[in-house]
Parts: structure tokens; C-alpha cells; sequence
């Protein structure tokens, strides 16, 4: 078994003959009384004594020059405390850091937290103040005096790249072009991945497709709003609760926007009601910080349901076309693709991994995709499970299905004749290892759902998904408590129950019952750098430094064995639970419980706790393949998803609810994003419809029960085998209920959400046609 | 500014409060009594993270003015646990994974629990339709509706 | 900072007189589903909000000359459970309880729906099918209007300051009829509708339409009646070719407007084709066989 020299331990893959209690289970999530009963702090449900209320004043116009600002009036009513404006916050020069899967630059987060010189979107931040109460706060705001000049402002891609478009940065020259552009454009960069030769490739095909493909901007929609409390003393000492993803990013993003030491801000993370990426970047917390500094009080923000839509979020909207080759047979011998993705209104959107997922699921010889990214007068776009996937594996997706029809071969056949797998190399760079893509296409294709029966204006759809997933800096400790319970302190904050896999885990590697080990989310203070929740890291990261931990743990407990029993430490072993005497040349003891050496550890060396501080490696990727049934009503064009399965590799399950739970939520959020959400501009370049009921995430009664299939092809470089599960659901879905629609009505959908006016009109073009 | 004097009944106790004509009763739960089990996801009655029972009937607390609470009763998910005793949705939601982020839990609970106090027996489409105004962004839906079809068998059968 | 009153009278006079004195922006409040939203939204910034909710008339459903006799602040599920209403007037009761959700029919009522005065409000084009009339009541005393008279423009209704809509008249209805409303909403719950339509109609004893009321919602700056496609249906069995008849008629009478919600073209077709399928289940109702 490889060490990983990466960890400094041996955190290889165990092998799936080992019997295990708790992995592969499913007990209560430690955190399940509090989420039932109410108890659990959410963000916005901190109170401080004293504390004041925060409000943003945003900006009305989608792209306006701010000439002044003028705060005097807002500042001099009673019971306004401090107010804060683009003054407030040094410039930052541009510096690219990691935030989950995607880069974010300081001399933007720096004007997206604050407007400086221009007004970029509409709900832009320009101003923000702390008073005693909600209704001064919204007072105070309506007299701070803004004096805009409006500028012409561009909300589409497409649009923006034209040569006479509205510029949003005055300096940006498109980066990633020979020789560079001399002219500032919108462009922010083109990404291009390339391998083979794909004009060879085209030459040799039977069948070309080459279609376009347009999706809209969507947004995560987690129910819970952006929402934090600062509390900075008189010294500069600083508390931060706040919901997020990540709390040490979090608190490295205030510390160097407010030029503050990092040892000065602690950060808790408090319970977080989803985030799907969208909590990777900050919007309220500087703020809140630099209010509470100026006014030496704590004070609360939190996000209205409109600001949600207009200032955070969401992700790309996208322009693409889409081309593959194949032979009669079946082969595919090239696919191009060119992807335009709108970044909202600073650069970063995930075009790049857009474009390395785009044919990441087949194993193909020639391959070239190219990346835009663009700036609109939109926000700025934040991570959205798999960033960037969703969108360019939709576009290939769709083609793999017209071509499957046009060869006449069925689409599971197709897509298993040219599927990735172990030791196919990917476009954009490395050799895959053991991957499930063959194991999930073949369940699928043996799955009852794929032979049933459809009716009348019925159809069904089946797409694939691949994501990378990630792993990154994570700490964990494991304290031994003198009666022989544990606690786990971890790092990554628990946004879909990763402190029950987490406890699993920790309980598997000590042999202890399960509900004897309780985990905390600790603050920034208490346990060392951990990268944020996202890229579905969270259970296989903190997985790897939990088991680390763990067996850091063990190690000691041996030691004191051995300490207690005068032999040597490696004459020791640990199995069941239990300190034993390795072998009958090493003495004959009772063997002694995790219990028992704690009751005594005071008198062998004092307390016994595990660390673990690790970079993690070995992320796998996770494959799946989605089959789904609808229904078109062809007069009113509404479709209805009848039946859905989904098939994804997890290497393995630690707890196959949870995991469940990730593959179901996932693919109704693809669900949604294929039928419904979008976001809708006026010509004014304002959102109109910045809440839930025009902006229509799926409700329960629009979707059928989501089946699941757990494929297992384990990681071999965890311990249990883990992958990531989190991201890879949402990326078939609209795929595959665009192939089934095609399937119903004989009509290709090539733009998202295949909403019923669109469904409708493409209906009676049809008929109009015949 | 005058506060308004208000005297009603929450989860069984007789409170008194000052309120602003404005604040919702989510306002006066969340703000003014410390009961923080009722969620804000919209304050527009859009999804459902609020619901709460007034006089026995399902309602948003972003949707109700908390003036117009005198001599009302209302309970909330603080009240759904009977001393440690968890209400079988309460069980049947952790036994189930029947949450992820756990934000809309409370008032998908006070929901669910108001269904089956009307109706023992629903059908899966019938606890579908009862919570469309209850927005999960995480689960899917899936293992709500079994946990709630799993309840309403568990307290039929006892 | 708001120096918002909130009261609540226990009779229509107290209501009415409380509503005529106020100084500023006066606002009658049922179950706030649409109040409460436009607050929030600084929509609106009333001086004074009355409550109607303890006034006994409003909150009361009975029984009056074979129709009934609903309360303005009467809630959707309150409605929902009164079988009387409900087996008269199917139409209208699906049409109020299709508005929001659970949560949402707890509180909102059909005075609320009507007097909000959207264009798209679900229950006024069923009430319209079925001949519903309001009694208002202000300070010049009590009036009743038919209900396509009070909302006189999105958001704008022809009741004058003080006047309050207490009731609704659903009337006595002949033998061998029925009543239906459907709407298109992108989703299956939780939006507002794109298009509506109520039907209300009678048989013969031989299975002919004698009469018939059809009504849009959603289509035009107003709910409207559309005479037009009832007539399409008047003498006939409702075959194909009088279905055809009233889907066109439908369709012709919308003025619609491309929204967020939906196309001009969109809200066009689908007009006809739900005043269709309601007229089928209206017909259903009314005993066709
Ligand atoms: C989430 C959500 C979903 C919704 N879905 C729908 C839907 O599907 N279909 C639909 O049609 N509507 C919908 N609505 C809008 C709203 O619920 C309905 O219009 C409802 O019927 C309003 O009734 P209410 O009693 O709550 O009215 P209120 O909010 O109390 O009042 C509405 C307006 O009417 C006035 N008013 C109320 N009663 C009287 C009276 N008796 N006399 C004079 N004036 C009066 C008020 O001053 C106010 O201007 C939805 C609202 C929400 C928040
Ligand atoms: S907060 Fe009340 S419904 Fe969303
Ligand atoms: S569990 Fe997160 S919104 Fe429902």
C-alpha cells in the first residue's frame, strides 16, 4: 500500500475486506435534536447585548459612475452610530487567492463589498450604516445622498463582447491572447484546453453535430439569507458569527480588507442553511466588522431575500457551441467546444473548469475547448456546486444524445463505447485512476427505470456528469476524555450532515460506540487553518485528518499501554477497541479499554489528545449517469418529471442516507434549473423577479420521489475509499430532461430553462411546420 | 412612535409584549421573545421556513402583524417536544435524514404535524401539495415526504 | 420613525368610521397576504390599518335565498371546509383555494383577493362565473356591486374612502349545473397565475347548454367576462366545434402583456385552451354524461 508521503500517514486505501461497525451505516446525526426542535443557531440567530442593526444602501442604476457621497445627513440622526462608504476601505491591487473551486481577486472583492468608482450591477453595495434600531437603520439610509451618473450597461455576454459594448473596467485587457489586445474590453480571459489534433479528428468522422446552446444565470437559492454579527472592542479585537462555508477564508478575506492582523478576528461559524458554494465569498462580514470598529458596539446584518438575488450569487449564464465527431460505429473522434461565460460584473467565472469537465467523461484522443470570461452588469457570479460543470457537460450532453439517435445506437451504448475510465487521459491534463463512469452507465442500462414502459407525449433522458472534487488544508483534533467518550474538533462547517460521516470515522478508527464521540465546529481560534466547505471536500479532507487524528490517538494509547505493562511500545497493538499485548512473546495482560487507559491517563502523561494537520490529496473524482421520465402537455407546454433515478459513484459511502440526500437534492436543483430558474432583466438592467415566488426553485409537489443507486469503486487513496458526492448530482439533470423532452416531442431544446412558453412555442413552430 | 401593548398565548404560556406596528409576529418571536425555532427565509410568505400555528391554523409569522395578536394563541416548534420526549416527525425527521442544512426543518415539522392533526392518512401527493408553500433547497424532497408518510403509519399505529 | 396605527374594530360601523376619518393612506386589512407584502416592500406606508378580522359579518359564512352568503375576511381554508359552499360552487372554492399555499390559505380571503385588485387574482374570474355580488358598506351606507365592478384597474378599485366589502352573494344556482376554474402557473403551486379561467354554466334536461358565463383572469388590465365565448357554448352539447368556437373566442378577448410571468402569445393560446378544459369539467359537474 502507497504511503502518502502528502499526509505523512498511511492513509491508502484499507482494502473492503475489513469488517467495519459504523462506516457503511446509518445512525442519528449528532446535530438532529437541534435541527428538529429549534434549537440549532443559524446565522441570523445570534443576539448581543447592545447590539446595533446593519443595513447596505444598494445601488438602483445596473452601471453608474458615483460622483460623491454624502453621509452628513444619515450620520446626524439620533440613534445612527456609523456609517461606512468606499472611503472606509483602502484599494487593493489585484491578487488571484482560492476560494473553493474558484479564484477570487482582492481589488475586486474589495469594490464588489463596496462600490469605489463606479457602480457595477443593480443592488451594488455604495453605502452601509449601524443604528440602534431596524427602523433607524432604514432611515438613515434613505438620507445618505449618492450622486450618480448613469452609464449605458450591458447585461447579456454575447452582447458585452461586442467591440462597441458599455466597459465596465476601464483597464481590462483580455488575458490568455497572443499578441495581447491593446484595447480595454470586457473580455477579462480565454482559456483553452487542447489535446490530439480535432480538424484530424472532424476528418475522420462519419457524423458531425454542431449545435449552440444558451442556459441563464441561476441561482443557488440556499433558504437561509446571508446574515453575521462583529463585535470589534475599543483595542481592535474582533468576534465574527456568521454563516459561511469557510470560516478561515472568511477571516482571511476581513483581515485583509480591513488591514487587520488575522490573530485579531475570530471567526464562528455558526449552523448554515445551505450554501451550495454561494457562502464561499464574503458580502456582509467587512462590512459588519468595519461598522462595529467605527462604533465600538456589535452589530448584526442580515440579507433580505431580494438582496440575496441581487447582490450575492449566482452562478454563469452561458453561450456555447458545441461540436462532435463520430464514426458509424460509435467512436467519437473529436469534440470542440467554445464556451462564453458571463462573470457578472467582476472576472472569475468558472469558465475554466467549465471547460476542463466539458468532455471529461469520454475517453477522446482529440479534443479543443476554448473559454471566455466575460463581464456583464450583473453581480458577480459566486461557485455553484461544480462550478462551471453544470453548464458545458449540459451543451455535450445534449449532443452525445443527438448523436446517439442520429447513429442509431442506444445512448447508455454510446456513452460506455466511449467512456472514460482508468488510465484514460483527460483533456485537461492528468490519467485517471480507478473511476465508477463504466459501473454507473452499465447499472443504469440494467436499472428497472430504463426498460419501463412510457405513455402517450411521454419521453425519457439519460446524461452522465463527471466533477473533480477537491481536498486542501484541514485540521482536526481528537480529544480522549477521562471516562472514554471523545471529542472532535473539526474545521469544516457541517452544511448537510458531514459531523455524522465525521464521527463514523473517528468512532470506526478508536472502536468505540459511535454516539460516544461528539464533534464540534471550532472557531478560527481553536484549531488550525481549514479550507472551506466545498468541492465536496468537507467528509473526504476532514475524513482524512479525523482518521489521522484518530489514529494519532491510538498511537498514544499504546504508549500508555505499554507504559502501564512495563513492555515496549511496539510489543502493543490495537484491535477492537482494546490495547493488547502484540503476540505471546510480549507478555500476558488483560487487554485494557480506550476506557480505562483515560481513567488513568493523568498518571501516564496526562491528557490524551490526536492532531492532525494535513494538506489533503488523492480527491477522486465522481462519475454519474441520471435517467429521467416526462411528461409535455402539448397544449400548454408544461413538462412534468415523472420518474428519476440517479447512479453515481461514491467510492464509498460512510453514511448512505447522507449521501443519498446529496444525489437527490442535486439532481432537483438540476430539475429546476432545466424547467424554471432564470434570471429575468428588464431593459433597465434591473432584476425583475428577486424573490422566491417568480424565481422558481422546484416545491415539493412539482417533483417525484428520486431514486438512488450507490456505486462504490473506491478511492485508493482514502483509508475507506471516499470521493466526494456533493457536486457531480446537479450536472446531468438538465441534459438528460432536455434528451427526454426530445424523446416526448421529437424537438432538440438548446437553450435553458425549457420554461412552457419556450416548450410551447417550439410545439407550435412544429406543428406549423408539418 | 408608539409601542403597542399586546397579550396573548405562546406555546401555552400567557406573554405580554410592546411591539412596533410594524414587526411581524416573526419580528416578536425571533427579536422580542428569544424564539428563534421559527425561520426568516423570505419575510413574504414564500417559504415557509416561518410557518407557526395561530389559533390552530397554519400561517406564516412573516404574514401576521404582531398588533394583531391579542388574546390569540400560537405555538411554535419550541413546542413540539414534549420534555424530552421528541413528536414521532421529530424522530422519524433525524431517523430518516429527512434534513441536510436543517434551516427549513422547523417549519416543515410545525407544517407536517399540522397535516396529520387534520388528515392521519395522506397519500404521497397529498403531503406534497400540503408543503409547496415550504421551500427545501437541499434534500429534494424525498426523505421529507417519507419521513412525514413514516410518521403518520408510526402514530396511526399507536 | 412609522407612526403606523393599527386597530381593530368589532363592527362594520366602527371599521367604516375609522377608515373615513383616517388623515393620510387608510388600508383595510383581512388576512395580510398582500398587505404585510407590500409594507415590507415600501409599497405602500398607510397612516392607519384597520383589521377586519373581528367584525362577525366578515368572519361568518351562511346560507341565503339557495346561495350563500361569504364573509370578506372568511379564509380560504375556512371556506375550504364548508361543505355547502363547496358543493354549489366548486369553481369558486378551488379558485380561492388555489391561492398560495397551505400557509397562505390560513389567512387569505376572498374580500382580500378581490379588493387587492390584481389582474391575475384567482378567485375573481371564478366569482365572476358565478355571478357573485359584493355588498359594500362606507359611510354613504350599503351598496351592492356586482363583482367585476370593484377592481377598476391593477392595484386601483372603485370603492371610495371608507368603504369596506363586507360580504359576497354566491347565489342560487338553477339544477344540472357546474362550475370550474383552472390557471396556468409554470410551477405546480406557489405562483401566480399566467392565465385563468372560470366557467359556469347550466344544462338542459337533453344535455344543451342554456346557459353560460365565462371569465379570464391574467389576460387583460382586468379579470374580465367574455360574453363572446359563453355564447359559443349556449345551444350546444359542447362538441368539438363549440369547444373550438369558445377556445377562439377566449383567446381573441385577452389584451395581455409580455411580463416576467409570461408571452402576450403565450397567455393568447393558453386562454383558450383552459377555458376549454374548465368548460369540460364545468359540464361534468353540471351531470353531463
Ligand atoms: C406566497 C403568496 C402566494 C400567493 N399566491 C396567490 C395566488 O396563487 N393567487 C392569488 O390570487 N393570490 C395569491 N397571493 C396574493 C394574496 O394571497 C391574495 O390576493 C389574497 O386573497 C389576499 O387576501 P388577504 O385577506 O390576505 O388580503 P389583505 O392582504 O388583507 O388585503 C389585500 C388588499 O385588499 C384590501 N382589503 C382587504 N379586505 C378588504 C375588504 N373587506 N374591504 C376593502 N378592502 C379590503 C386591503 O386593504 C389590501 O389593499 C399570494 C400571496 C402570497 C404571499
Ligand atoms: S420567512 Fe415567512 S414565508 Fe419565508
Ligand atoms: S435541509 Fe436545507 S433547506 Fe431543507
Amino acid at each position: 500500500m502507497a504511503k502518502d508521503t502528502d499526509t505523512g500517514a498511511d492513509t491508502g486505501y484499507m482494502g473492503g475486506d475489513k469488517e467495519l461497525k459504523w462506516v457503511g451505516t446509518r445512525p442519528p446525526r449528532p446535530d438532529g435534536v437541534d435541527k428538529v426542535t429549534g434549537r440549532a443557531k443559524f446565522g441570523a440567530d445570534f443576539y448581543v447585548p447592545g447590539m446595533l442593526i446593519g443595513k447596505v444602501l444598494r445601488s438602483p442604476h445596473p452601471h453608474a459612475l458615483i460622483k460623491s457621497i454624502d453621509t452628513s445627513k444619515a450620520e446626524a440622526l439620533t440613534g445612527v452610530k456609523a456609517v461606512l462608504t468606499r472611503d472606509d476601505f483602502g484599494d487593493r491591487s489585484s491578487e488571484f487567492v482560492p476560494a473553493g473551486e474558484m479564484m477570487v481577486n482582492y481589488r475586486d472583492i474589495v469594490r464588489n463589498v463596496m462600490a469605489r468608482e463606479k457602480a457595477l450591477y443593480e443592488g451594488h453595495a455604495v453605502a452601509a450604516v449601524a443604528a440602534t434600531s431596524n427602523a433607524i437603520a432604514k432611515q438613515a439610509l434613505k438620507l445618505i445622498e449618492v450622486d450618480y451618473e448613469p452609464l449605458p450597461h450591458v447585461i447579456d455576454a454575447v452582447e458585452a463582447m461586442k467591440p462597441d459594448a458599455p466597459l465596465l473596467h476601464e483597464d481590462m485587457i483580455t488575458d490568455g491572447v497572443e499578441p495581447a489586445p491593446t484595447k480595454p474590453s470586457n473580455v477579462a480571459k480565454r482559456v483553452e484546453f487542447t489535446i490530439g489534433d480535432v480538424e484530424a479528428g472532424f476528418a475522420a468522422a462519419d457524423v458531425v453535430i454542431e449545435r449552440a446552446f444558451d442556459t441563464s444565470p441561476v441561482h443557488q437559492a440556499y433558504i437561509e439569507p446571508h446574515a453575521c454579527v462583529a463585535s470589534v472592542s475599543e483595542d481592535g479585537q474582533a468576534e465574527l458569527w456568521t454563516t459561511t462555508q469557510g470560516h478561515y477564508v472568511a477571516r482571511a478575506h476581513c483581515a485583509r480588507l480591513l488591514d487587520m492582523d488575522i490573530s485579531k478576528i475570530r471567526v464562528t461559524a455558526s449552523e448554515i442553511g445551505g450554501g451550495f458554494g454561494g457562502k464561499t465569498v464574503v458580502y456582509l462580514e467587512p462590512l459588519a466588522l468595519g461598522l462595529s470598529r467605527k462604533a465600538c458596539q456589535p452589530v448584526k446584518m442580515v440579507m433580505s431575500r431580494d438582496e440575496v438575488f441581487r447582490a450575492s450569487g449566482p452562478t454563469s449564464g452561458a453561450h456555447m457551441k458545441i461540436k462532435v465527431g463520430a464514426t458509424k460505429d460509435g467512436k467519437i473522434t473529436a469534440g470542440q467546444a467554445e464556451l462564453i461565460y458571463q462573470a457578472g460584473a467582476f472576472q472569475g467565472s468558472p469558465v475554466q473548469p467549465g471547460a476542463m469537465c466539458a468532455f471529461a467523461p469520454y475517453d477522446l484522443e482529440n479534443v479543443k475547448v476554448v473559454g471566455w470570461d466575460v463581464v456583464t452588469n450583473r453581480p458577480k457570479v459566486a461557485a455553484y456546486r461544480a462550478p462551471g460543470a453544470p453548464i458545458s457537460e449540459y451543451a455535450v450532453e445534449c449532443v452525445i444524445d443527438e448523436l446517439a439517435k442520429r447513429l442509431g445506437i442506444d445512448p447508455i451504448d454510446l456513452r460506455l463505447a466511449n467512456a472514460a475510465k482508468e488510465g484514460t487521459r483527460a483533456a485537461y491534463g492528468p490519467k485517471f485512476g480507478p473511476i465508477g463512469l463504466v459501473e454507473s452507465l452499465e447499472q443504469a442500462k440494467a436499472h428497472p427505470h430504463y426498460q419501463a414502459p412510457l405513455g402517450p407525449n411521454q419521453g425519457r433522458g439519460v446524461a452522465s456528469g463527471f466533477w473533480f472534487n477537491i481536498g486542501g488544508e484541514t485540521c482536526a483534533s481528537l480529544i480522549v476524555n477521562e471516562d472514554g467518550t471523545a471529542a472532535l474538533t473539526l474545521g469544516t462547517p457541517d452544511i448537510g450532515g458531514s459531523r455524522a460521516s465525521l464521527c463514523m470515522m473517528a468512532a470506526e478508527e478508536l472502536g468505540i460506540e459511535y454516539d460516544r464521540v461528539r464533534p464540534i465546529i471550532a472557531d478560527t481560534a481553536s484549531l488550525g487553518y481549514t479550507f472551506l466547505t466545498g468541492g465536496s471536500r468537507a467528509t473526504f479532507s476532514s475524513g482524512l485528518a479525523v482518521i489521522e487524528a484518530a489514529r494519532d490517538v491510538v498511537r498514544q494509547l499504546c504508549e500508555r499501554a505499554a507504559k502501564i505493562w512495563e513492555i515496549p511500545t511496539d510489543a502493543v497493538e490495537w484491535a477492537d477497541g482494546t490495547a493488547k499485548p502484540a503476540g505471546a512473546n510480549a507478555g500476558d495482560f488483560e487487554p485494557m479499554s480506550l476506557a480505562a487507559i483515560a481513567a488513568i491517563a493523568g498518571k501516564t502523561g496526562g491528557p490524551v489528545v490526536g492532531h492532525a494537520q494535513i494538506n489533503a490529496q488523492g480527491a477522486a473524482p465522481s462519475f454519474g449517469t441520471h435517467l429521467v421520465d416526462v411528461e409535455v402537455d402539448r397544449e400548454t407546454g408544461r413538462v412534468t418529471v415523472l420518474r428519476y433515478t440517479v447512479l453515481q459513484d461514491a467510492g464509498k459511502a460512510i453514511h448512505p442516507a447522507y449521501v443519498e440526500g446529496q444525489f437527490q437534492g442535486g439532481a432537483v436543483q438540476g430539475i429546476g434549473w432545466a424547467l424554471n430558474e432564470e434570471y429575468i432583466y428588464g431593459p433597465d438592467g434591473k432584476l425583475e423577479n428577486a424573490g422566491f415566488l417568480d424565481y422558481r426553485i422546484p416545491v415539493a409537489s412539482d417533483v417525484p420521489m428520486i431514486d438512488t443507486v450507490i456505486v462504490e469503486v473506491p478511492n485508493p487513496r482514502h483509508p475507506y475509499g471516499v470521493r466526494g458526492v456533493g457536486e457531480t448530482p446537479i450536472i446531468p439533470p438538465m441534459a438528460a430532461i432536455a434528451n427526454a423532452i426530445e424523446n416526448a416531442l421529437g424537438i432538440r431544446f438548446t437553450e435553458l430553462p425549457m420554461s412552457p412558453p419556450r416548450v410551447l412555442k417550439a410545439i407550435d413552430e412544429m406543428a406549423a411546420a408539418e | 412612535m408608539a409601542k403597542i401593548h399586546v397579550s396573548t398565548t405562546i406555546n401555552g404560556d400567557a406573554v405580554e409584549f410592546l411591539c412596533e406596528p410594524e414587526e411581524t409576529l416573526l419580528d416578536v418571536l425571533r427579536d422580542g421573545l428569544g424564539l428563534t425555532g421559527s425561520k426568516e427565509g423570505c419575510s413574504s410568505g414564500d417559504c415557509g421556513a416561518c410557518s407557526v400555528l395561530l389559533d390552530g391554523r397554519l400561517v406564516c409569522a412573516c404574514l401576521v402583524m404582531g398588533a394583531e395578536l391579542g388574546g390569540c394563541e400560537v405555538e411554535t416548534i419550541e413546542a413540539m417536544a414534549h420534555g424530552d420526549v421528541l413528536h414521532p416527525l421529530q424522530s422519524k425527521f433525524i431517523e430518516h435524514a429527512a434534513l441536510q442544512c436543517g434551516v427549513c426543518t422547523p417549519g416543515i415539522l410545525v407544517a407536517a404535524k399540522a397535516l396529520l392533526d387534520k388528515n392521519p392518512d395522506p397519500s404521497e401527493t397529498e403531503v406534497r401539495y400540503w408543503l409547496a408553500g415550504n421551500l427545501c433547497r437541499c434534500t429534494g424532497y424525498d426523505k421529507i415526504v417519507r419521513a412525514v408518510l413514516d410518521a403518520a403509519a408510526d402514530m396511526r399505529g399507536s | 420613525m412609522n407612526d403606523m396605527r393599527y386597530e381593530a374594530p368589532d363592527t362594520i360601523d366602527g371599521a367604516v368610521a375609522l377608515l373615513a376619518g383616517g388623515r393620510g393612506e387608510v388600508r383595510a386589512l383581512a388576512g395580510g397576504t398582500d398587505l404585510l407584502v407590500q409594507l415590507r416592500a415600501e409599497m405602500i406606508a398607510p397612516e392607519l390599518v384597520v383589521d377586519l378580522k373581528r367584525i362577525p359579518e366578515l368572519r361568518s359564512i351562511a346560507a341565503e335565498d339557495g346561495g350563500f352568503r361569504v364573509g370578506a375576511a372568511v379564509s380560504g381554508a375556512e371556506l375550504g371546509e364548508h361543505p355547502g359552499v363547496k358543493a354549489l360552487w366548486p369553481g369558486v372554492v378551488e379558485a380561492v383555494e388555489l391561492i398560495g399555499s397551505t400557509q397562505i390559505q390560513g389567512r387569505a380571503s376572498l374580500g382580500g383577493n378581490l379588493c387587492n385588485a390584481s389582474p391575475a387574482a384567482d378567485s375573481v374570474p371564478a366569482m365572476i362565473a358565478a355571478r357573485a355580488v359584493a355588498r359594500v358598506a362606507g359611510p354613504a351606507g350599503t351598496r351592492e356591486v356586482p363583482v367585476e365592478e370593484i377592481a377598476i384597474g391593477p392595484g386601483k378599485t372603485s370603492l371610495a374612502k371608507g368603504e369596506i366589502v363586507v360580504s359576497v352573494l354566491l347565489p342560487a344556482r338553477p339544477a344540472r349545473s357546474g362550475d370550474a376554474y383552472l390557471r396556468f402557473i409554470p410551477r405546480t403551486e406557489m405562483d401566480i397565475a399566467v392565465v385563468g379561467a372560470g366557467v359556469s354554466l347550466t344544462l338542459d334536461e337533453s344535455g344543451v347548454c342554456s346557459a353560460a358565463r365565462v371569465a379570464l383572469g391574467a389576460v387583460a388590465a382586468l379579470a374580465m367576462l367574455v360574453p363572446e365565448a359563453a355564447a359559443a357554448l349556449v345551444g350546444t352539447t359542447l362538441d368539438e366545434a363549440a369547444l373550438e368556437r369558445l377556445a377562439a373566442a377566449a383567446s381573441g378577448a385577452c389584451r395581455p402583456i409580455d411580463d416576467k410571468r409570461g408571452t402576450k402569445e403565450y397567455r393568447i393560446k393558453v386562454a383558450g385552451v383552459l377555458a376549454r378544459r374548465a368548460a369540460l369539467i364545468a359540464a361534468e359537474r353540471a351531470g353531463r354524461s
